[in-house]
């Protein structure tokens, strides 16, 4: 059982939050404001945005607290594997046949 | 207040720590449910047929104010968190409070980028393009509108019992909801709006 | 569409049925107001959140949408049976074959299989109840309203007819005009939302409920197969969701998702489709994989031969159950490699297959094997699921299956891999387990009539549909000329379809004669069997355990048997918790299956008024802090004495 000490400052919660607009205005900077080729703007935006998730999945909702600690985690690596399948294999089917041509 | 050692109070029943776990596996099924609308926009996007395509429509200063205005209305909703697991119910309703005026100030703000592309020819019917961005976007504000709904009557049950094993459990997991949706809006704003306007 | 068009009008048959379901809903009607069963009805089973109750109620509604999907089949049947019939007509003939597919699969047998592991798995792991009694409630009453809307509409409005895959741009408003496929994408749509909250209950319900020394690898097989199968349902069910929310729109408001106009898609209404489609057949056949387990090793009186390969293979299928979805369309025209990388994907869920067919073998061989009733569909079971199982990879084979797609060689394979692999399961499961429900068995002699009977009429209706179908019959065909030569092979397949009907009347009648006649005191473990749900009372009390038992191997039961440990002390009694009845789910399921009727007809002024229902329900449910109710000690200590006799 999660036994954590409540900080009188929730410092975790304001990194997070900090970190959170920046890392969306490093966003919007690199994409209008770089010359790297669309592929790599949407190579590293793609990051940035899979960090912010990141982000706040540990400091906002604690997904490692609790009994289930583990469970959650597992759950959501298999839920992101879930939704890579779906999202990168529906373009692969639906883009690459026939539809493409 | 001090920083004693203890069980969270939303953790303490066998019934909560199952509600809890529940709800994150609800959550697994969002995330599915979510790269199925994602899937589709991506597949549909190209096909604008004879209507604008993202770049004709999106307008950069309103889709951050709203990215801003939901990024702090989480953060707000860690701190309520935070107000409650520290026993403070003051700190905790206005906390809450602010987070559903800023959640109010987003769905504002996003109804309003909607007539705004109604009136520049971008409706549900016109392209399997509006239709996936409308339906993906949609479906999220939808989820925010509920939200607001749900932590409202949460409020008055935090208000009429004060903070107990029952209301801090049901409070957690709507803020669980409430954080969720903000992970959801992080890859709307990167895959839509900053790809549609980028590529 | 006005009011005065709702009726269906114009067919005899349909205005025979219409007559039918009139008289027996007034004669039902009638009959539980004579007999003055309103309040115990309402009270004991429209407003119950005991797992044991939802699951009963799950397999009668399952049974009785077997009864539908088979009338529905018989006609098709009738209508192939010689050339150039014209039994139905050929709009009929549509309508009948799209809602024999949505209702057998989606109606039949989840509720079956659903129905079953409500029953089972809480006994199984020594819980009360499940995680969360109160929405497994509105689970079972979102399916049963998801059903009865789907059903009503043969006599109101006409029924869907593109299929129970419903492929675009066919199921569109542009070729499929009228209010059909509005119920297709509406009635699925809420029973739907049902399953996903039993996945969901059940995912929780086995992590954390399970009794103390039940590890993982101490699992019952049919707690395992269920576990996974709930995982693939909380994974699948959402893509089907939207692809369904999609199918709305497209229809009530005119979007373009799979249109051919205006930048649709119809190719991604398959993609979608099949993505929750696939996953689907492990959700119905996976459990049914777990109860043969349990059947198998009961009656061969020995425990699972390898049992952590069982485990390994269950959840090796459930991996893979995401990767195949292709197979089900590589004549679209996908790519190459797309065909290619699904082919290998497919061909590699045979692997984990092929262990658990190897396992039950194992635990047959040097067994001391009991021909049960129940046994006896498991061991028929083997064989031909076999048989559906090779013809599987032969479809696989994507080039291979060019020739094969879209005929009945196809409708064949999927009828042999479904009929044994979940009808006959639940049948297994119902001899099996019903002593538990009822505390009576089913009568096994009238037993091996409906297994005989059925087992042979299942051979004789599918077996010359591989036949047809490699000489070229498409399926859904609705008449032949008698130049193809096929008359004789349906014919036989149609006499074929008349002793699976007489298997199945059987069933139902053993169902009557062992209510009325079958002898009460089978004691709580008729089969000698090896887990704990034969631990406890036959039928099982609604508390389920008075003392939740302490594990400490697999096939805890048998050995705590054989020690004589099985029985009670009154000092570990204590006080058991139990949560309350509940209005809200049905009241909750009724006003969404208000809104979905209002919505299948675009009446959207009423589908918003009737929409506060749900509000209020939501409300109501949110303020609710009823706690349950504690049973005293002396309670329970009267209903153990009056199985166990004297306690220790």
């Amino acid at each position: 059982m999660s036994t954590q000490k409540q900080h009188r400052f929730p410092w975790n919660h304001v990194i997070g939050f900090i970190l959170s607009i920046a890392l969306t205005l490093l966003a919007v900077f690199v994409a209008f404001q770089t010359d790297f080729s669309s592929n790599v703007v949407l190579w590293i935006i793609g990051s940035l945005a899979i960090f912010q998730a990141l982000i706040q999945l540990f400091l906002f909702m604690h997904i490692t607290e609790g009994k289930e600690g583990p469970v959650n985690v597992i759950n959501m690596i298999y839920s992101v594997f879930l939704a890579l399948v779906i999202v990168f294999g529906s373009i692969w089917v639906l883009t690459s046949g026939h539809a493409a041509m | 207040m001090s920083s004693h050692v203890e069980t969270p109070l939303e953790y303490r029943s066998e019934q909560s720590q199952m509600n809890i776990l529940g709800f994150w596996i609800f959550l697994g099924a969002e995330i599915v449910l979510f790269s199925t609308l994602f899937a589709s926009y991506f597949v549909l996007e190209h096909n604008t047929a004879d209507g604008p395509a993202g770049q004709d429509i999106f307008i950069l200063k309103d889709v951050l104010i709203e990215t801003f205005l939901l990024l702090t209305s989480s953060f707000t909703c860690g701190l309520a968190i935070h107000s409650m697991r520290n026993h403070n119910l003051k700190g905790l309703l206005t906390w809450i409070v602010i987070t559903l005026l800023l959640g109010a100030g987003f769905l504002y703000m996003e109804i309003n980028e909607f007539i705004h592309y109604v009136h520049e020819g971008a409706t549900l019917q016109t392209s399997g393009f509006t239709a996936g961005f409308f339906t993906l976007l949609g479906t999220h504000g939808a989820h925010v509108t509920l939200g607001i709904g749900w932590i409202t009557l949460l409020i008055i049950q935090l208000v009429k019992r004060g903070i107990t094993e029952k209301t801090a459990s049901k409070f957690f997991i709507a803020s669980l909801y409430w954080h969720f949706l903000d992970v959801v809006w992080i890859f709307i704003f990167t895959f839509v709006y900053l790809k549609g306007m980028v590529m | 569409m006005s009011f005065d068009e709702i009726l269906v009008t114009g067919d005899p048959l349909i205005f025979a049925s219409q007559i039918a379901i009139g008289l027996t809903m007034i004669g039902l009607i009638a009959l539980i107001t004579y007999l003055k069963r309103w309040k115990w009805l309402w009270s004991e089973w429209f407003t119950t959140v005991d797992h044991k109750k939802i699951g009963i109620m799950y397999i009668i509604s399952g049974v009785l949408m077997f009864f539908r999907g088979g009338v529905d089949g018989l006609l098709m049947k009738a209508q192939t049976s010689r050339p150039g019939l014209e039994v139905l007509d050929a709009q009929h003939y549509d309508e009948i074959f799209t809602t024999h597919g949505v209702i057998m699969i989606l109606f039949m047998a989840m509720p079956l299989l659903i129905g079953v592991m409500n029953v089972v798995v809480p006994l199984q792991i020594g819980a009360r109840d499940v995680a969360f009694p109160k929405l497994n409630a509105l689970s079972f009453w979102l399916f049963f309203v998801g059903a009865m809307l789907f059903n009503v509409s043969f006599v109101l409005g006409g029924s869907p007819d593109a299929g129970w895959t419903s492929y675009f741009p066919l199921a569109g408003k542009e070729f499929t005009p009228g209010v059909g496929n509005n119920y297709y994408a509406i009635a699925i749509q809420i029973a739907g939302i049902g399953t996903l909250a039993t996945g969901i209950n059940f995912v929780v319900t086995i992590l954390k409920m399970r009794a103390p020394g039940m590890t993982w690898m101490r699992m019952p097989m049919f707690t395992w197969t269920s576990f996974i199968t709930s995982i693939i349902i909380v994974a699948a069910f959402p893509i089907f969701t939207i692809a369904l929310l999609y199918m709305t729109f497209d229809r009530l408001f005119g979007t373009h998702f799979f249109t051919v106009a205006s930048g649709g898609d119809p190719m991604l209404w398959l993609n979608l489709f099949w993505l929750w489609g696939h996953p689907e057949v492990y959700i119905v056949v996976l459990p049914a994989f777990g109860m043969f387990s349990e059947v198998i090793a009961t009656f061969a009186r020995k425990n699972l031969f390898g049992y952590k390969s069982m485990v390994v293979s269950v959840a090796g299928i459930a991996f893979l159950s995401m990767l195949v979805w292709v197979h089900h369309f590589y004549t679209m025209g996908n790519s190459a490699a797309v065909n290619s990388i699904f082919s290998l994907t497919t061909m590699m869920i045979a692997i984990p297959t092929g262990v658990k067919i190897f396992n039950w073998l194992f635990t047959l061989r040097k067994g001391r094997i009991e021909f049960s009733t129940s046994m006896l569909w498991a061991l028929a079971f083997i064989p031909c699921f076999t048989i559906g199982g090779v013809t599987g990879v032969m479809l696989a084979m994507a080039a291979a299956d060019y020739q094969y797609h879209n005929t009945m060689f196809l409708v064949a394979h999927f009828h042999y891999v479904l009929i044994p692999g979940v009808v006959f399961a639940v049948f297994a499961a119902l001899y099996y387990w019903w002593p538990k429900m009822f505390g009576f068995k089913l009568n096994e002699k009238i037993g091996k009539w409906h297994f005989w009977l059925f087992v042979i009429g299942f051979n004789m209706t599918f077996m010359p549909m591989f036949f047809v179908g490699l000489d070229g019959m498409s399926r859904r065909l609705y008449t032949y000329s008698e130049s193809t030569g096929w008359g004789a092979w349906l014919g036989f397949s149609a006499i074929g379809s008349l002793i699976l009907a007489a298997g199945f009347a059987a069933l139902c009648y053993n169902i009557y004669w062992s209510f009325r006649y079958a002898p009460r005191d089978v004691g709580s473990d008729p089969w000698h069997a090896r887990t704990l749900e034969w631990m406890t009372a036959s039928p099982a009390p609604h508390y389920n355990f008075a003392v939740v038992p302490e594990v400490e191997q697999r096939d805890d039961f048998w050995h705590k048997k054989k020690r004589e440990e099985t029985g009670l002390k009154k000092a570990d009694l204590k006080p058991v918790h139990m949560p309350n009845n509940s209005w809200m789910p049905i009241f909750l399921a009724s006003a969404i299956g208000l809104v979905g009727f209002f919505l299948v007809f675009e009446w959207f002024t009423l589908a918003i008024i009737a929409s506060v229902g749900i509000v209020i329900g939501l409300i109501a449910n949110s303020f609710d802090y009823d706690d349950g109710y504690h049973i005293p000690v002396d309670e329970l200590e009267e209903e153990e004495r009056e199985w166990r006799g004297d306690l220790k």
